[in-house]
């Protein structure tokens, strides 16, 4: 289902431009609103949707099999750490779901630089950052070079 | 240079060069973090890591978790799990060491702020499957690029990286990359003794089912375009498994999943009569596999190839029962928020066409072919095991680094480690940090130096599809012919309907053999010298015109590779028409691959496979 947008509802901005993995929202030099300009290679992956602050942003099934009538819109609130749909079927039923997004606040995360160094012993083991620790038994497992035999099983 | 020669030149120095910021970049790019911390470390992207990669529209299940900490499983479960799903042929050892290494990268997720669903009874993480746990991942990938770009010296979005640069002073040692700045069009001179490629494998390159509007919903991302193969092959590392295809059974049209629904809801699959087929097919799939297909779980391809069979027989549709499981309303919803976090398009194709599977069965199909290295199938990079335990035969160095020296890789990238999917892509990206980080320490002053003749004659070729449009297009008075310049996207459906007709496609039903396989071979040669006139509007179709490049390059690769493995190991995904029977006598192997990007051949061997015994 390409995306397409609202003539009135965008402002340019271009958010959606700066999010789209596809590069494929562009603003329009004549109108100077954003819209989508190659359909073929969108994959109604929603982050331009979910990303346009003006709700300007919607999709349409793709031509080749979805009959018209249809919509699936979403709201994405990152503060409130949720996200709604509304899915809307061609012969008018309604689906509506909520669910988490995210337990922490956003920009929480340390950097690693922020965690104790490793010692010179450690970058010649095989663990890895917050390990052993993080993997919550007692030790990071290991195979025996024996244990690597050639032939069918 | 003519209309480009005073295009910006930008120059990046850095100490680890992370081409790609998915899930496999984001790991890579965090971990490099903790162990060097003096160090520059540089995240490339060419899209924006906030929403890149194929996780970028989220995710509902994570696919690869032990819970070690529960004693669910081991990690020597793991490897036996994927080699069997994958017809024997996994290398265990990187399998195992994804999996040792997994559980703390999930742990970290959660503490991160990933909501991980809880089995309210026993308070462990709920289990989709054996392997799989559930999430609400709509902001999985946001979460990970958090953590990446607060490790990062600087990720630099927008960028497509379309070659590595070599060193002019040590033969087959890697020393940077070049690309190309999709908004300004400045050209990029990355330096670092360390690369890791951590980009995407390949979506496109097989005809898709929907070849109109729809051609963009193929199951894997759109935007993978084989980068994870084109770099390491352009740069003569060692391939290996690139025949190894997947084809997936998945919800029609949509290619919504169906793990959570066999796994979670129990639905399961019958013929449109309403029978169930799998046994019609018993003795037929052991004629030609012998006793994997006794195997549990029953490897992904045979059960594929069951379904094959009962279409041609001419009792399609396959269809998912889901008309019972639906009616528990908990259930119905999780069928629903399933594909909202990670497949919306099949919730719209359902909504579309009146589909409410409380009520209706909805149909399966399986795809086109992919070719990558995270999900059921393993194509990618031949390298380096663990120090600890690897075989000698799979360890000349650093782990995780190629055949080449200093590149690094991970996620779709590397080969042999098949069932990584997002968590594994992640914790992949790690282990081959620490060992990135590991090879920069040990080469203490001594850095490898790029070319300046090598990198400005990229610029030219990087470049030349924008020359060839602007000059091409004043023969014409409008439109998309020209005799001058081939359009990316008509570069890409000649390649598609080489691929999908001559190296087993859904129009083949996936059947291929030599002389089909030599024909092949010989177009895509004359599809890669028409790719020296493609034509660039614009920076966006400059970054088509290299994704095609990229996939161009990797689809030859799985063509030959095709063309060697003669015999057909994963019935389903592909046949060989003239070897239609698995030999485990001759080819109880891996295959490798190595390009000589100066005289366009590719060396094949074997490789051994190594098992984990008891």
């Amino acid at each position: 289902m390409p995306t397409f947008v609202y003539m009135t509802r965008c402002d340019g901005c271009g958010h959606c431009v700066d999010i789209c993995p596809s590069d494929i929202m562009h603003i329009d030099k004549t109108t100077r609103r954003a819209y989508n300009i190659e359909p073929n290679m969108c994959w109604e992956c929603y982050s331009c949707v979910k990303a346009c602050p003006q709700n300007a942003i919607d999709a349409r099934g793709y031509a080749d099999f979805a009959p018209l009538g249809h919509s699936v819109r979403v709201l994405r609130e990152p503060e409130k750490g949720t996200i709604s749909w509304k899915v809307k079927f061609r012969n008018g039923h309604e689906k509506n779901f909520e669910s988490p997004i995210r337990t922490t606040k956003w920009g929480t995360i340390p950097s690693p630089a922020e965690l104790p160094p490793p010692s010179e012993a450690d970058f010649k083991n095989q663990e890895l950052a917050h390990e052993p620790d993080a993997l919550n038994i007692d030790g990071l497992p290991a195979l025996s070079p024996d244990r690597l035999k050639l032939g069918v099983v | 240079m003519g209309l480009f020669s005073r295009r910006k030149t930008v120059y990046v120095d850095s100490d680890v060069l992370v081409i790609g910021g998915g899930m496999a970049g984001c790991g890579a790019t965090y971990e490099a973090r903790y162990w060097g911390r003096d160090l520059n470390i540089v995240c490339v992207e060419k899209a924006n890591i906030e929403r890149s990669g194929a996780v970028a529209q989220g995710l509902y299940a994570i696919n690869c978790y032990m819970g070690m900490q529960w004693d669910e499983n081991q990690p020597e479960d793991h490897v036996r799990y994927a080699r069997n799903d994958l017809m024997g042929l996994v290398r265990e050892d990187l399998g195992y060491d994804i999996a040792r290494h997994v559980d703390s990268s999930v742990h970290k997720f959660e503490e991160w702020g990933l909501p991980i669903m809880r089995d309210p009874e026993t308070g462990r993480y709920m289990r989709e499957g054996k392997w799989q746990i559930m999430i609400h991942g709509e902001s999985y990938k946001p979460i990970v690029a958090e953590a990446a770009r607060k490790a990062a010296s600087k990720v630099y979005n927008r960028i497509m990286v379309t070659h590595l640069l070599m060193d002019k002073t040590k033969a087959n040692r890697v020393a940077g990359a070049v690309g190309f700045n999709v908004r300004t069009g400045d050209f990029y001179v990355f330096r670092a003794p360390a690369v890791i490629v951590a980009a995407g494998g390949a979506s496109h390159i097989y005809k898709p089912r929907a070849v109109g509007e729809g051609m963009g919903r193929t199951w894997y991302a759109p935007w993978s375009s084989a980068s994870a193969y084109a770099l390491p092959i352009l740069a003569g590392a060692k391939m290996t498994q690139m025949e190894n295809r997947i084809v997936l059974t998945r919800f029609k049209d949509g290619y919504g999943p169906v793990g959570a629904y066999f796994l979670h809801l129990k639905t399961y699959t019958e013929n449109a009569y309403g029978d169930e087929y799998e046994s019609n097919w018993y003795e037929n799939t052991k004629e030609l596999v012998g006793d994997y297909i006794d195997r549990h779980p029953v490897p992904t391809c045979l059960r594929n190839h069951a379904i094959l069979e009962e279409v041609k027989a001419g009792r399609g549709p396959i269809r998912m029962v889901t008309k019972e499981a639906f009616q528990d309303p908990h259930k119905e919803t999780i069928g629903w928020e399933n594909f909202l976090g990670m497949t919306i398009g099949q919730a719209v194709v359902w909504a579309s066409q009146n589909v409410d599977p409380k009520h209706t069965n909805p149909e399966l199909t399986t795809s086109e072919p992919y070719v990558m290295g995270s999900h059921a199938t393993c194509s990618g990079a031949w390298a380096s095991g663990p120090e600890d335990y690897a075989p000698s035969e799979y360890q000349w160095g650093y782990n995780r680094m190629m055949t080449v020296d200093g590149l690094f890789g991970a996620g779709d990238t590397i080969g042999g480690t098949a069932h990584k999917f997002s968590s594994g892509s992640f914790a992949e990206g790690r282990i081959a940090a620490k060992a990135a980080v590991n090879y920069v320490k040990d080469l203490g002053k001594e850095r490898p130096q790029v070319s300046e003749a090598e990198y400005q004659n990229l610029k030219q070729v990087v470049f030349q599809p924008m020359e060839n449009y602007e000059v091409g297009r004043n023969e014409i008075v409008a439109g998309t012919v020209s005799p001058s310049y081939l359009l990316p996207i008509s570069g890409l459906q000649r390649l598609e309907k080489i691929m999908d007709e001559y190296v087993g496609g859904i129009s083949a039903h996936y059947m291929t053999n030599e002389p089909l396989l030599t024909r092949g071979l010989e177009l895509l040669g004359m599809l890669k010298e028409d790719l020296n006139k493609l034509g660039a509007e614009d920076l966006h179709q400059l970054q088509r015109a290299w994704e095609l490049q990229h996939r161009v390059l990797a689809s030859e690769s799985v063509a030959h590779h095709t063309m060697f493995r003669k015999e057909t190991r994963w019935p389903g995904y592909y046949y060989r028409g003239d070897h239609m029977k698995l030999d485990d006598k001759d080819w109880h192997c891996f295959t490798l691959s190595q390009y000589d990007r100066e005289s366009g051949e590719w060396a094949m061997e074997k490789a051994p496979v190594y098992h984990i015994v008891d």
